[in-house]
């Protein structure tokens, strides 16, 4: 499957607040409110800044985690931008 | 209209009109000791109407309008005529309202620190904050809690209590009768009767209160008391807030913050005995 890039929401666009496990997150375009769980607040910070692919976007986080095995960390954190990206979170670059 | 009257509960100044006197007779009664202040336009107006003219005399039937209204909502007859006006005014609010995030919550109050009860329909919030009220706790309402989206705190908003079914003969031995109003047999709600809160409640119903405890009551069961987390108390509170999604931002940041400054239990009861004793003990926790 490609691996297709993609980018954060531009700055300003989200107010992120953290409530115990959950994250609430109010996208202040569509002015709707998400509630999203780990990984996902960790990868809308690792985000921020350039487009990024799962593949890019598995090097930023095992800066600061423990991802295990590569090529299963890129398949998770695909299907997680397209999550994202169906949330409107996230779009295509 | 033919008649009418205002009423202000808590921050809502109403303008109730109506083609006949008997639903407006008995607001008025129910009514009767809230201060008033004739000089406030009306934030929320109910019509009490009959649909065709005829209709006022002959069978005749309640339609409910104002500036909500819900579409095709059946009418109900005169002698229901205090429950249609009850039905707008929560409407008017539940619709309407902007200035504060509106929850479908009962609060009572002590010493300024607010307990919020959330619950659907028969869980017994309203019930237990009658209850409550009747001894060392202030009513704040049955139905709805008012936050304010600037500062946090809760505004009370202490319409006449509508006990329902069981809840009217517990309520009623502990009572004066003359705070009582009239039993309405058979309302598609079941039995209901409204209580005036105590002078003392509606003395302070521009008095707001700082969050203290959130409750989540649920009638039936053993006696049980289960802390909730932030995330749960939050997501059940969007759903129990019928204006958050029309707030925007401004009702985000006030229920985020309400979640984080505030600790949230559901609690279960065997009976309002039961209930009363799990609302003194939280009480007891976060007060320490």
């Amino acid at each position: 499957m490609t691996d297709r890039a993609y980018r954060a929401a531009p700055p300003g666009a989200l107010r992120v607040e953290p409530l115990g496990e959950l994250t609430a997150i109010f996208d202040r375009r569509s002015m709707q409110t998400h509630l999203v769980v780990s990984p996902m607040p960790e990868i809308l910070n690792a985000m921020a800044g350039d487009a990024c692919n799962a593949a890019a976007l598995a090097d930023r986080l095992a800066e600061t985690f423990d991802l295990g095995g590569a090529d299963d960390a890129r398949g998770v954190l695909a299907e997680r931008l397209r999550e994202l990206a169906a949330m409107g979170l996230v779009e295509r670059a | 209209m033919r008649y009418s009257v205002r009423i202000a509960v808590g921050p809502v100044q109403f303008r109730i009109g109506s083609d006949w006197p008997d639903p407006v007779a008995a607001l008025g009664r129910l009514y009767a000791s809230y201060p008033q202040d004739p000089d406030r336009p009306a934030d929320a107006t109910v019509r009490l109407f009959a649909a065709r003219p005829w209709r006022r005399w002959i069978r005749p039937s309640v339609h409910i309008g104002g500036d909500f209204v819900i579409p095709d909502a059946l009418p109900l007859p005169l002698a229901m005529g205090l429950l249609a006006a009850e039905m707008g005014m929560n409407l008017q609010v539940a619709l309407g309202w902007r200035r504060h995030m509106l929850l479908h919550a009962s609060a009572v109050a002590r010493g300024g620190r607010a307990v919020i009860m959330s619950g659907e329909s028969g869980s017994g919030k309203s019930t237990l904050a009658a209850l409550l009220g009747e001894g060392d706790w202030r009513l704040m309402g049955d139905e709805f809690t008012l936050i304010d989206p600037a500062g946090g705190d809760a505004l009370a908003f202490p319409r006449a209590v509508s006990l329902k079914n069981e809840a009217i003969a517990e309520v009623a031995a502990r009572v004066d009768p003359a705070r009582l109003g009239p039993l309405l047999a058979d309302t598609p709600k079941g039995a209901i009767r409204h209580l005036i809160p105590r002078a003392d409640a509606i003395a302070a119903m521009h008095e707001p209160a700082r969050p203290a405890l959130i409750l989540f009551p649920r009638f039936g069961g053993a006696a049980a008391i289960e802390p909730m987390g932030e995330g749960e108390a939050f997501v059940r509170l969007t759903e129990a807030s019928t204006n958050y999604v029309a707030l925007g931002e401004a009702g985000f940041a006030a229920l985020t913050r309400l979640v984080r400054e505030t600790p949230a239990f559901a609690i279960s009861y065997p009976d309002s005995a039961a209930g009363m004793a799990l609302v003194e003990q939280l009480w007891a926790d976060v007060s320490r």
